[in-house]
């Protein structure tokens, strides 16, 4: 179709006067816009916009025993907000993020900051190093954690062995901290990169500016460079959110790992979604689930984003 | 390269710059700043080591126990080395184990991010020269879904995505993987912004003239300015396709079908779940050795562009 149209404006080019051919062409580019984003818009709607149309339809049946898949209504949206199971999971995740996002982030500034004061004996070194997690994938680093930190072949049975203790980080009251410290170790680096990015746009002159004024480099770091980072660091706290509240890899995979961890089946929302719609067969439930907690994942990353700038407009 | 003079304060903290400052090089920038801050800290130096070893322990652990036999794993002290150096023999045993399907599966994954990665970018690099340079309806509305489409949970959408593609039929089949995969909107949004800042309209308009055609103009005067950017894409595409999870792992039931991350759980389910009997942990640890070392190696050789591009995203961002 855009094809059909380009060649109507070339036509349009070669036999029109030179006045008609400006609007002519301007038309043509209206349409040519079109098919160059056509490829990408398509498969987006097929891939985005449908499928949550059609999970938005699949909420509203209920797999019975007798009739099959029936028409209940919300049903489905009563239920899951009547459920314990899936409220554990959300208070989980959510107190996860309340802890492993402040972690990080204050992680991440830290160590930017350090980058970018220069004071670094083999900056490049760190700078690559800590970054370095990030290009693993969830798989491979919840397999190298749970062997390592495991109390039967890893470095805590050694201690145990060594020093007479019990230590157990995946027992079920400490595996949480487990799994923070595993998404903490895959994600400080990506977040670090972004806030070095940033200091590294700061104007030099402002630096200099303030050393003529005897700023001392806490001030530095007080007056200019985290009023530098804060844009970003609203940004970094939002997708951090959106990460942590979808938290689904290391919980799916460390039972095959460790016995006694405590995960269960609900132990994160998207656990929880994914048991009901493959073991429990419950597809219009899971899809229910899914599309409440994508709304509860926006509402939180939103009121973030709205507090974040009111901050920023404060300060 | 201007020369730079300075005058260092006593506390060795600020240097004043009599000139520069504005050249936008990292180089120079990286320069002037050590004329800023001669002093190294070595306190600093050693806490962000500390940070730095966090990072890289669980590596070197990997690397010292993909060289031990299963008896030496269980047995030896994780960050020592075993009795013997089993590390070809355990790559030769990944290779060879259930009729060698770790070969089949490291040919999917690589099949799945050659193929994704190349689709998605050259859709983002021509959707992002539409954004930046073309007119066309609808834009802001696109602009505002597209970017909307960032903040929705990935997994939320997976599950639908699953139960669409089971109602088409085509689950099970690497289509399943590889359409989702084609779809990149932060890409769309790099190329976006990059086209904008790096592509000038002046010369676009001169190729129109010379008679060359939208799509012509594309290809010969836009896309060779956006290499930089397009490698960029490419390389964050290469790692999340690479690194998927849970899309293979609801979309594929035929092991012929599974990425190196799906196979290698499935290994490590195997180990576990087999009792006393057949562990094969040592081909776990050096099958995940093998997953990740393409990724290191893309990595470390392609450091100027992932730099690159996430300046450039939080820069914009």
């Amino acid at each position: 179709m855009g094809h059909a149209k380009r060649l109507d404006a070339t036509a349009g080019m070669s036999s029109n006067t030179a006045q008609h051919r400006a609007p002519a062409r301007k038309r043509g580019r209206k349409q040519i816009g079109l098919a160059f984003i056509a490829p990408f818009g398509l498969l987006f709607v097929l891939v985005y916009i449908v499928p949550v149309v059609y999970a938005g339809y699949l909420s509203l049946f209920q797999q019975k025993l007798i009739g099959g898949n029936t028409f209940t209504g919300l049903a489905n949206y009563t239920k899951l907000f009547q459920d314990a199971q899936f409220w554990d999971g959300v208070g989980r995740v959510f107190w996860f993020t309340l802890v492993q996002v402040p972690v990080m982030l204050v992680l991440a500034v830290v160590l930017a900051l350090a980058l970018d004061s220069g004071r670094l004996h083999g900056a490049k070194f760190v700078r690559v190093s800590v970054f370095l997690p990030y290009a693993v994938p969830a798989v491979v680093s919840t397999l190298m954690w749970g062997f390592m930190l495991g109390v039967k072949y890893g470095l805590f049975g050694s201690l145990n062995n060594a020093l007479g203790t019990d230590l157990n980080p995946f027992a079920p009251s400490t595996t949480l901290l487990s799994v923070g410290m595993m998404v903490t170790w895959a994600f400080t680096g990506f977040n670090m990169l972004i806030f070095h990015a940033v200091l590294k746009a700061v104007p030099r002159e402002l630096y200099e500016a303030a050393a003529l004024d005897g700023a001392s480099e806490f001030q530095v770091v007080r007056r200019i460079k985290l009023p530098a980072l804060r844009s970003s660091l609203v940004i970094a706290v939002i997708f951090s959110i959106i990460g942590t509240f979808q938290i689904f890899n290391e919980p799916q995979i460390l039972p095959s790992m460790v016995a006694n961890s405590g995960i269960t089946t609900h132990y994160t929302p998207n656990l929880y979604a994914y048991n009901l719609a493959f073991t429990g067969s419950q597809q219009g439930y899971a899809a229910a689930l899914a599309l409440v907690m994508a709304a509860i994942t926006i509402a939180v990353a939103y009121a973030v984003q709205i507090r974040g700038l009111r901050n920023a407009f404060d300060h | 390269m201007p020369s730079i003079t300075s005058t260092r304060t006593e506390t060795g903290e600020s240097g004043i710059a009599t000139r520069g400052t504005s050249f936008g090089h990292s180089r120079s920038r990286r320069r002037l700043h050590t004329v800023e801050n001669p002093r190294k800290s070595v306190t600093l130096t050693v806490m962000t080591g500390l940070s730095a070893l966090y990072c890289l322990l669980p590596l070197v652990w990997l690397v010292i126990n993909a060289t031990k036999s299963q008896a030496d794993f269980v047995s030896s002290f994780g960050l020592a080395p075993g009795h013997g150096f089993a590390l070809w023999d355990n790559i030769v045993e990944v290779f060879r184990f259930q009729d060698g399907i770790f070969s089949r599966w490291l040919l999917n994954t690589v099949v799945y991010v050659v193929v994704g990665a190349a689709v998605s970018t050259f859709l983002a690099a021509l959707g992002g020269y539409a954004l930046a340079k073309l007119h066309f309806i609808g834009k802001r509305l696109l602009l505002f879904v597209v970017l909307g489409s960032i903040a929705v949970p990935g997994i939320a959408l997976a599950i639908p995505q699953f139960l669409l593609f089971a109602h088409f039929g085509i689950t099970n089949t690497p289509w399943a993987v590889l359409v989702p995969s084609f779809v990149n909107p932060f890409g769309l949004y790099l190329m976006w912004v990059f086209t904008a800042e790096a592509v000038p309209t002046d010369l676009l308009d001169a190729a129109k003239v010379d008679g060359a055609g939208e799509f012509r103009t594309f290809v010969q005067i836009a896309l060779p300015m956006l290499a930089p950017a397009s490698v960029t894409v490419l390389l964050f595409s290469f790692v999340s396709i690479w690194n998927n999870y849970f899309l293979p792992l609801i979309m594929l039931k035929d092991p012929n079908w599974y990425p190196l991350t799906i196979g290698l759980n499935e290994w490590n389910k195997l180990g576990s779940t087999a009792g006393n009997g057949a562990l094969i942990q040592n081909l776990v640890i050096t099958a995940a050795l093998l997953t990740i070392v393409p990724l290191i190696i893309a990595f470390l050789s392609l450091q100027r562009y992932w730099q690159s591009g996430v300046s450039l995203g939080a820069v914009k961002g």
